[in-house]
């Protein structure tokens, strides 16, 4: 386990008396790129959140880059959180704040970078987006392909070791799913550890080195995409592929 | 028999509205600060925070602002404390002033959609940083119209301090009307004054929601 990067042992989370992950064992390496798939209602964006303690789980053990999560210890999650970004299904832009000001706050709040140096990695990253010249807009004045691309900026200026993707292009129109991607794509060709819940499943076949199949709270199964889309194992897997077409 | 002009009506009014102005600012100043101070609480998570607060809330919502009155000024005394009407009108209407803004505001952090919290907590942001950088300036944006539209009627609720001897606007009015007998002049002038002064806080409020509206 020498590079592993995240480590999930024995979780298992309730909603009261509804488990919702009964128990799942996950080691992703540093560089890796998982997809995780399954129905709606299986867990997986739960188990996502659970990553950096948006959600509580209530046995079993999680560690990133050596960090175990700890709720309730507030300086240790915000160590904790400072190397996990995350991306959601809305974006969730600050609408009170420009664009360059949405992706310089935490670095300035939490890195303590002074104003012209975070300003600077600002600019830089909207350039990596393609959104250079959107650094005075305000976040409703951009499509949603934009925003999105946004919140990848934001979520990278606090240079985060593991990135996760929560189904951030379900609530865009089809032709925007593509910009997005490309930027995704892009950090996975540059090492970086990406979780990623996902519907597009010719994106997670392409970028992904395992795909993660989610059933009733448990890994259903796990392997390289071609093996998982091309020659799945259980019933439910194949059920699930098959109502995708 | 005494006459009395227009003018020493009037005078007379303005000199009392002072303490009708001072007691408000009292009440808006320290229920704002004590108001924000539960909400702080309250969204901290702080032990026993969200059930005391609730409790507070609701026995300062649910009971008359005259009845908190008379229970400041003459229900102190029954513990030997001695309080100046000042004191008790004070304590009574920053009480109550905070219970009604701890919980306006709180309905207008409620507005606030669930994905700015887990943006801002995912961003490794701090309690403090989150209330004060994303959370707080949309809440504030929504919290103007009613924060104003309470403070108004606080304005207006300051009369009730009469009852327990604090001379202010309305208790000037009638003890110039008892000198005076001419009660629709006196009480016409008293209601222009309390329209003066609860005017120029709606028009500035409408003024802040607009420059607000961006940034």
């Amino acid at each position: 386990m020498a590079d592993s990067i995240v480590n999930v042992l024995g979780l298992r989370k309730r909603y009261g008396t509804n488990e919702v992950l009964k128990g799942i064992d996950l080691d992703v390496k540093r560089g890796e790129v998982i997809a995780i798939i399954g129905k709606s209602g299986s867990g997986k964006s739960t188990l996502l959140r659970c990553v950096n303690g948006l959600e509580v789980f209530q046995e079993g053990s999680l560690e990133v880059d050596g960090r175990p999560l700890r709720h309730g210890d507030t300086r240790a999650m915000r160590e904790l959180r400072q190397g996990v970004g995350m991306i959601f299904q809305n974006f969730n832009l600050f609408p009170h704040l420009t664009v360059g000001r949405n992706v310089m706050l935490a670095p300035t709040l939490v890195k303590k970078r002074d104003g012209a140096d975070a300003e600077a990695q600002a600019r830089q990253l909207l350039e990596r987006v393609g959104l250079a010249e959107k650094f005075d807009a305000w976040p409703d004045q951009l499509s949603g392909g934009q925003q999105q691309r946004v919140a990848i900026a934001r979520a990278l200026a606090m240079q985060p070791s593991v990135m996760l993707c929560d189904e951030i292009t379900s609530a865009l129109d089809p032709e925007l799913v593509g910009e997005v991607l490309r930027v995704v794509e892009s950090l996975a060709d540059e090492g970086m550890t990406l979780l990623m819940v996902t519907h597009e499943m010719n994106f997670a076949r392409k970028v992904s080195d395992r795909v993660v199949f989610m059933h009733a709270g448990r890994i259903h199964e796990i392997g390289p995409p071609e093996r998982l889309f091309g020659d799945p194992q259980t019933a439910e897997l194949k059920q699930f592929l098959s109502a995708l077409h | 028999m005494v006459e009395f002009t227009l003018w020493d009506i009037f005078r007379n009014l303005l000199l009392a509205a002072r303490w009708t102005v001072v007691l408000s600012l009292i009440a808006f100043v320290g229920g704002g600060l004590v108001g924000l101070a539960l909400l702080m609480a309250r969204l901290a998570r702080l032990r026993g925070a969200e059930r005391g607060v609730a409790a507070y809330v609701q026995l300062f919502q649910g009971t008359p602002l005259l009845m908190q009155l008379f229970l400041a000024y003459f229900g102190l005394a029954l513990f030997g404390l001695n309080v100046s009407a000042w004191v008790a009108a004070g304590l009574a209407l920053t009480l109550y002033t905070s219970a009604f803004l701890a919980e306006i505001w709180r309905g207008c952090v409620n507005a606030i959609p669930k994905g700015q919290w887990e943006a801002a907590d995912s961003l490794a942001l701090s309690f403090g940083e989150k209330m004060r950088h994303v959370i707080g300036p949309q809440a504030l944006r929504i919290a103007v119209a009613p924060t104003v539209g309470f403070l108004v009627q606080v304005v207006k609720g300051t009369a009730l301090a009469s009852v327990i001897g604090f001379i202010e606007l309305t208790k000037a009015g009638t003890m110039i009307t008892n000198a005076t007998f001419r009660p629709f002049t006196v009480y016409a002038c008293v209601a222009l004054m309390y329209f003066a002064l609860c005017w120029p806080v709606s028009a500035w409020s409408r003024h802040l929601e607009r420059k607000l509206r961006r940034g």
